[in-house]
């Protein structure tokens, strides 16, 4: 302990130094905007390890699933956080622990300015115009007003800094709601519990959180209101799923009251492994009777800031990671801001334009020096130089600081003329035109969830065009594929297959006036009911009674009653960790066996109108081993059973062979055609205790569970003893409720040449199931399974794996992987789970399943954690250029979403976390078909094109310019109008073509090729602009003026010319702009030179009645044109593309409606 | 995939009439304009198009450039470069300093032929090369407001080097109006004075509105280092035409201004013969002086090169047209062939 105590124990001094661990966040709305809600405020935990891997009626100690995870081991003094329970001056006196204040604000006051400027200053085009501002400060240059120069630059960096600054602003704001917070702290003098602020909750304090409070910082259980140490959290603001968790108090604590608990925790520093925590307690009994043995804590006793309590009426927990160390912080990964590729590619061409314009400036330059020195005798007296100034007495100089600085001045004076070659106005126009494509996808009803009355939300508004990109999509399962709604479909009892679900169950459970009803409701069949009535028998009925009570009672549901207007009604909402097990037992309760009370020790259920109470002796809880879990239930009648349940291969070991065959045989028919349905299956068995079997099994049920050591290893061999001879009772289906639209969706997104990816925190069965409902595996792909404990394991299958997919894939080429049909290869899929993962992810085999997840058709990976969902995002976006997108829900998709070029949350669900982090919120997944393969198209080939529209016209200008020095009119509404309206192909089409989609894939409409020959281009259309003229003109009376309005006027009409070649649709709008840009620049020539001030007056209207000028505009706009309408024709001909194709058949096909439906009316009139 | 995506859209809009009835205010309001579907037209380039747009162009561009080069051909030029003529033999090494000297006289003889014959009006123009009047030092050195109000006869600003001499301000300042070309010419026909109307050479919008009526010349040349022409401080500034001509600056370092009209047709083989006073000083940066006599057209002066232009941009048309019908007749595609969609030529994917 000496070593810690270093620092002095100022506690509050400390917070305040304690280190910002929050990366900077995206500018974005984050997920702190919440703070109306009365909610906690933190960002994503799942809790992964949920259904069934723990006991409801767990005793004491049980190793933690973080052990599985690899992270057992002894703690060392260095690597330990030493807290004292209920002795906060102590805990905080070795080290300088942070109080429980959090800061997600990105600036103070001070550092707002420079860190901001610093931040946009990223664009490397703002370099660029700044320093064009800073040159047109120089007096001697002074080409344009000093101040005007400033504008534009200051204008778009003012809007972004105030932007910035006010989410900043709202992001304080909530943070010091969340601060500010209360909690019932333990005085440690007092032994009484006072409410104080969060933010000066101090590890070591000992806290009490009652039901339905958020929970204020990372906490050790001490105790809880139920006696057996049990606490019920729920997670829907972390994670969006409403079903509880179960999170006990060790019994060495429990037992103590908390005011007189003292004690020393030895926990892991503050880390972000939400699946792990790693500590031992010693605790001081208050008999002075010091216990000497540390109690190992682990997941399962600590509960995480962002919880909620639920069901539980208090608990008390000391503090043991605060504010900035919480888990949820620590998770709360700050986004990389996101950038448009688009964009980052632009950056390539803007660094070739500054090139460019360096070497142009330098040419002029050097020829200026040249044609200095050549005249540097006669510039005293040149006519139209002339450096000599005779105005005053003494003879001065005009304007001239010597032949070098001339140069120097010439250089810097034709960067400023030419700085339109990169221009700031492109920037905005951007935005504007993404302002423009958010608002139509916003606006898009194609898009709209009517279900939730959620319409589209643009989050992020700088990478729409991104989403005309995609090639890898990695979705979320729960809330995302599926609807997080389990349904009971079928069962089969005795082998009897029933699964018509027509009636509406009548059910309730009436006690004392006051009538009990499940919150969901679940078809019944008919015949099944009759059964169960002894329509068809009694030992039938009996049978189908025993399925219905096992479905009652093995599980670990807690039913919660919620309260309806009418105050004698009430519904009940199971909740649970397993949505499988609430489906069974609703679908119990819906055929008379309703569950209504459970504690640790007993069970009520209301069987067919009558409350019976049942003991529960003895419960086995799933694990991955034995793949089932059972229940000991005590009958009223003093009978005593165990009731199974598990899965199919599992449960068919233990069962009884020698009699039932019949049935045994007609239940694995049926439970085939459950999986065929894509249901996920269950079979319920059944064994009678006799009294020498129960005694038996309750010595050495008792004798594991109190043991200290191996418990849960013990307790595996007690269950896996007794659960054998099972009588089979039947088989139950239950559906994962998909999306609607998601199979169509995502067969219309592989078409596309999308890449669809799951990642599911679910188990592996669960989600191959899941695949082959939404058609994302079909049955003639080749699943490779890789599920290994250790890293040596993962090299080996992911070695086999790698052969394996080398010896079916035919091609070894990439590409051929997505091809789809047609191809001969067989598909492959990969499935893969958490536990692999986290031997391969950051590790040199990483690569290898890179290689491996590539070639495959399909990946799916199954029980992974949030930040390895990011952490395979990161695996493809590190080692290919591909875009990737990520789609999910809930808070555990977070990292993945923060992570991927495009994030989208599924918005309409509980959680917000997911909508938060997003940059695009949806209601459903189908609408990823009409966003990416419509609006990604459109706003991809609008935003390439508009990009190089503006550098072929500002390279127009500049070119010109490099001949004739004249001022520029800007064009720039038209190309906005374009950038937003224009659409290449119909919605329609590209629905029906979902393969159109890899244009923007394959970089079609925006790449360097394009840009040289847009270049190209622009040179001869300015050398057109500028020669026919010229030579035109040669050794004519032309003035200045004049010519310089035929070139104005020409280059004007050349720019919108060319625009109005590239536009695919025009409708009223387009045409609107395009013509009325032209005119509008026509009539500004016309004002400005009906100006006297300026040297051009009236010069328009005398070069307007030459036909010399006519015959030279009309000239240059064909000359101009020719080469590039060749071009165009010549390649949509002869190389046509997709999208060209695509745009004839829309045609082709548009003309055939149209004269078909012309044909009928003919007809009609001739009758 | 057509049928997946219709169902799609059919259950979407169905639930969505099953819902109708509750509050829907969130949900997009349907038009054609926010669901971008507005009328467009969508025009496709087919052969037809093509071949046609290239003949249209072929079939307008070679008349018209057939006609502006015979207008050219037609127009009738007397060029005549004088400025090493009219040097005396034995100064032709020192140019510079016979020009500046005030007290040769700069009076210049040569007759010139008529090679055809030319109907008036007959412009006089005189040329100059590499002279740069279009230099920004230049362009920006003059006044405007000053040329067209008596009451602004002190604003001299922007007109650096020539805005003061001897204190006082210069009426017209500015380099532009000090630089005022100076020599002057006359015509004779078989020593019968050719009569040069030098009125109404300038742009009537500037003698109305930029040059003022009470303007009148002040201080001008009246520094050291004289510029060139000087002018009649009685008259003026609306009426210095030559001034205002001059101060229309060109474009083009070779220009033509124009020096006047000779109102009477010349008779071919005619021979005229000029005087000139060479007084402007272009031999300080080698720039030649021209006089130019010539009629005009249609289309200007004498310049063949838009004729030539629009003949070979129309030539070109027409063999680019006859080029295409023979790549659509070699290589025929019917458009909108689904056949062609690049994973229905390659099944593979390559």
């Amino acid at each position: 302990m000496a070593s810690h105590s270093v620092n002095p124990p100022e506690d509050s001094a400390a917070a305040e130094a304690a280190p910002n661990t929050v990366p900077p966040r995206r500018g974005s709305l984050s997920f702190r905007s919440r703070a109306e809600r009365s909610s906690s405020e933190t960002l994503s935990v799942e809790i992964m390890e949920r259904s069934r891997s723990r006991p409801m009626a767990s005793y004491a100690s049980k190793r933690s699933d973080s052990d599985k995870l690899g992270s057992q081991r002894e703690i060392d003094d260095d690597e330990a956080r030493f807290v004292y329970i209920n002795d906060p001056e102590r805990s905080n006196l070795a080290a300088r622990l942070p109080n429980n204040a959090i800061k997600t604000t990105k600036y103070t006051i001070l550092t707002f300015l420079p860190r901001n400027l610093f931040e946009q200053f990223h664009r490397v085009a703002y370099i660029y115009f700044l320093i064009l501002a800073g040159l047109n400060q120089v007096p001697q240059l002074g080409v344009f007003s000093p101040a005007a120069s400033i504008l534009p630059l200051a204008f778009v960096l003012g809007v972004t800094a105030v932007k910035d600054g006010y989410e900043d602003w709202r992001r304080s704001r909530s943070d010091r709601n969340e601060n500010n917070r209360v909690a019932l702290v333990l005085v440690p003098g007092d032994r009484e519990f006072r409410p104080t602020p969060w933010k000066y909750v101090r590890v070591g304090e000992v806290i009490k959180v009652a039901a339905d409070e958020s929970i204020p910082c990372d906490m050790v259980l001490l105790a809880t209101s139920d006696p057996a140490g049990v606490a019920y959290v729920q997670t829907i603001n972390l994670d969006g799923e409403s079903n509880l968790k179960t999170r006990y108090a060790k019994q060495e604590m429990q037992s103590t009251a908390p005011e007189a608990l003292s004690g020393l925790i030895r926990c892991e520093k503050p880390n972000r492994n939400i699946y792990g925590f790693l500590a031992s307690v010693n605790v001081d009994f208050p008999t002075g009777t010091a216990a000497t043995k540390p109690v190992s804590l682990g997941q399962s006793n600590i509960i995480l800031r962002g919880c909620e309590l639920k069901n539980t009426s208090w608990v008390v927990g000391v503090a043991v990671y605060t504010g900035q160390d919480t888990k949820v912080m620590l998770n709360s990964s700050g986004a990389p801001s996101k950038r448009s590729r688009l964009e980052s590619q632009m950056n390539r061409e803007v660094i070739l334009l500054a090139a460019t314009l360096f070497a142009l400036c330098s040419i002029v330059a050097i020829l200026a020096g040249v044609w200095l020195v050549d005249h540097r005798h006669e510039l005293d007296t040149l006519p139209y130089y002339r450096k000599q100034d005779l105005s005053e007495p003494q003879v001065g100089k005009y304007n001239y600081y010597g032949i070098g600085a001339e140069t120097v001045f010439a250089f810097l004076m034709s960067v400023i003329l030419f700085q339109v070659m990169i221009p700031i106005a492109l920037y905005i126009s951007m935005e504007l035109v993404r302002l423009g494509q958010a608002f139509f996808m916003i606006q898009d009803k194609n898009m709209f969830d009517e279900a939730t009355k959620t319409r589209f939300q643009c989050r992020a508004l700088n990478i729409n065009e991104d989403l005309g990109q995609i090639k890898y999509v990695f979705s979320d399962k729960t809330g995302t594929l599926t609807e997080n709604k389990m349904e009971f479909r079928c069962a089969s009892v005795r082998g009897v297959d029933y699964s018509h679900g027509e009636e509406e169950s009548l059910f309730s459970s009436v006690s004392s006036g006051e009538t009990r009803k499940p919150k969901t409701s679940v078809k019944i069949d008919p015949e099944l009911m009759d059964a169960i009535k002894g329509g068809q028998g009694i030992e039938k009925a009996n049978l189908a009674r025993d399925f219905f009570l096992a479905l009652a009672t093995c599980n670990t549901v807690v039913p919660i009653l919620v309260e309806t207007p009418d105050p004698s009604v009430k519904l009940i909402d199971y909740q649970g960790e397993s949505p499988d097990e609430q489906a069974l037992v609703y679908a119990a309760a819906a055929y008379g066996f309703m569950l209504v009370e459970r504690t640790s020790g007993h069970i009520v259920v209301d069987v067919l109108g009558e409350r019976q109470r049942f003991n529960v002796l003895g419960l086995h809880e799933f694990d991955s081993d034995r793949k089932r879990m059972s229940v000991v239930i005590g009958f009223p009648d003093k009978t005593i059973k165990l009731f199974v349940k598990g899965a199919d291969n599992s449960m068919f070991g233990v069962i009884r062979k020698n009699i039932d065959l019949d049935i045994i045989r007609e239940t694995e028919t049926n439970l085939h055609a459950y999986s065929s349905m894509g249901l996920r299956t269950l079979v319920i068995g059944m064994r009678e205790f006799s009294i020498d079997v129960f005694e038996e099994w309750h010595s050495a049920y008792e004798k594991a569970s109190q043991s200290l050591i191996g418990r849960a290893k013990l307790l595996r061999a007690v269950a896996a003893n007794v659960e054998r001879d099972l009588n089979i009772l039947g088989a139950s289906g239950i559906e994962d409720k998909l999306q609607q639209g998601v199979p169509e969706a995502i067969e219309s997104l592989r078409q596309a040449g999308i890449k669809v990816w799951v990642l599911t925190g679910d188990k592996q069965e669960t989600a191959i199931s899941i695949g082959f409902s939404c058609k994302l595996l079909t049955r003639e792909m080749t699943q490779i399974v890789i599920n290994s404990n250790s890293k040596e394991a993962c090299r080996k299958s992911l070695q086999d794996a790698a052969s394996t997919a080398r010896r079916l894939k035919a091609a070894p080429d990439s590409e051929s992987t997505f091809s789809g049909t047609g191809s001969m290869q067989t598909p492959l899929a990969l499935i893969i789970d958490g536990t692999s993962l986290v031997h391969i992810l950051d590790t040199e085999l990483e690569d290898e399943l890179f290689e491996v997840a590539t070639v495959c058709d399909v990946v799916l990976c199954c029980r992974v954690a949030p930040m390895q969902k990011a952490g395979i995002v990161t695996l493809i976006k590190n080692r290919t250029d591909d875009m990737t997108l990520a789609i999910g829900d809930g808070a555990n998709d977070v990292s993945m979403i923060q992570m991927a070029d495009v994030g989208i949350g599924i918005s309409g669900q509980e959680g917000r976390q997911a909508v938060m982090a997003s940059d695009f919120a949806m209601g459903q997944f189908r609408f990823l078909v009409p966003l990416l393969l419509v609006h990604g198209h459109w706003n991809y080939q609008r935003m390439a094109y508009m990009i190089m529209y503006n550098f072929y016209r500002n390279s127009v200008f500049v070119f010109l310019l490099f001949c004739v020095l004249y001022s520029v009119i800007y064009t720039a509404l038209p190309t906005i109008i374009v950038g937003v309206l224009d659409k290449d192909v119909s919605r329609k089409t590209l629905l029906k073509y979902p393969k159109l989609y890899r244009a923007g894939q394959n970089n079609e409409r925006y790449n360097l090729k394009l840009f040289v020959l847009t270049m190209m281009d622009s040179l001869w259309q300015s050398l057109t602009v500028f020669y026919i003229p010229y030579l035109a003109y040669r050794r004519s009376t032309i003035d200045g003026p004049s010519l310089g309005d035929l070139l104005i006027l020409a280059v004007v009409l050349v720019v919108n010319i060319h625009l109005a070649m590239d536009v695919f649709q025009w409708n009223w709008i387009t045409h609107a702009s395009l013509w009325g840009c032209i005119v509008a620049t026509i009539i500004c020539v016309i004002i400005i030179d009906c100006i006297w001030m300026f040297p051009g007056y009236w010069a328009i209207f005398h070069i307007m009645g030459t036909r010399l000028f006519w015959a030279c505009l009309f000239g240059i706009l064909v000359a101009s044109m020719v080469p590039r309408f060749t071009t165009k024709a010549l390649t949509e001909y002869l190389m046509p593309s997709d999208v060209q194709l695509a745009r004839e058949l829309e045609k082709s096909e548009e003309t055939n409606l149209s004269n078909s439906s012309e044909i009928p009316l003919s007809t009609f009139s001739q009758l | 995939m057509q049928n997946a995506n219709g169902s799609t859209a059919g259950s979407s809009s169905a639930s969505g009439e099953a819902s109708a009835p509750l509050r829907n205010s969130k949900r997009p309001k349907y038009s054609r304009f926010t669901q971008q579907e507005l009328p467009a037209c969508k025009p496709i380039l087919t052969p037809r198009w093509v071949i046609s747009v290239f003949t249209l162009i072929g079939i307008i561009f070679v008349p018209i450039g057939l006609a502006a080069l015979a207008a050219s051909n037609k127009v009738v030029e007397i060029v005549y470069r004088y400025d090493d003529d009219c040097v005396p033999p034995n100064m032709v090494n020192m140019k510079v300093a016979y020009i500046q000297n005030d007290t040769i006289d700069k009076t210049c003889t040569k007759t010139l032929k008529v090679p055809k014959h030319m109907s008036q009006p007959i412009y006089v123009y005189y040329q100059l090369d590499n002279f740069y009047q279009n230099h920004r030092r230049y362009v920006k050195s003059r006044n405007d407001a000053q040329l067209r109000k008596a009451s602004e006869a002190n604003e001299t600003s922007g007109c650096d080097p020539e805005r003061t001499a001897n204190g006082a301000p210069i009426v017209p300042c500015g380099l532009i109006a000090w630089s005022l070309f100076n020599d002057t010419y006359s015509f004779a026909i078989r020593n019968r004075n050719l009569t040069v109307n030098k009125k109404d050479i300038s742009w009537k919008s500037d003698r109305d509105h930029k040059f003022g009526k009470d303007v009148y010349p002040r201080n001008f040349q009246n520094s050291t280092l004289r510029g060139g022409a000087k002018l009649n401080l009685t008259k003026p500034l609306s009426e210095q035409e030559d001034l205002i001509v001059w101060m229309r600056t060109a474009a083009l370092p070779t220009f033509r201004k124009l020096y006047g009209r000779i109102e009477q047709d010349l008779v071919i083989n005619d021979a005229i013969t000029v005087q000139l006073q060479n007084n402007y000083n272009t031999y300080s940066f080698s720039g030649k002086k021209t006089l130019v006599l010539s009629t005009s057209s249609w289309i200007g002066g004498k310049n063949d090169f838009l004729g030539i232009a629009y003949l070979t941009v129309g030539g070109l048309c027409f063999f680019l047209a006859v080029a295409f019908t023979i790549v659509y007749l070699v290589k025929p595609r019917k458009l909108g062939d689904p056949s062609y969609l690049s994973w229905n030529r390659n099944p593979a994917g390559h």
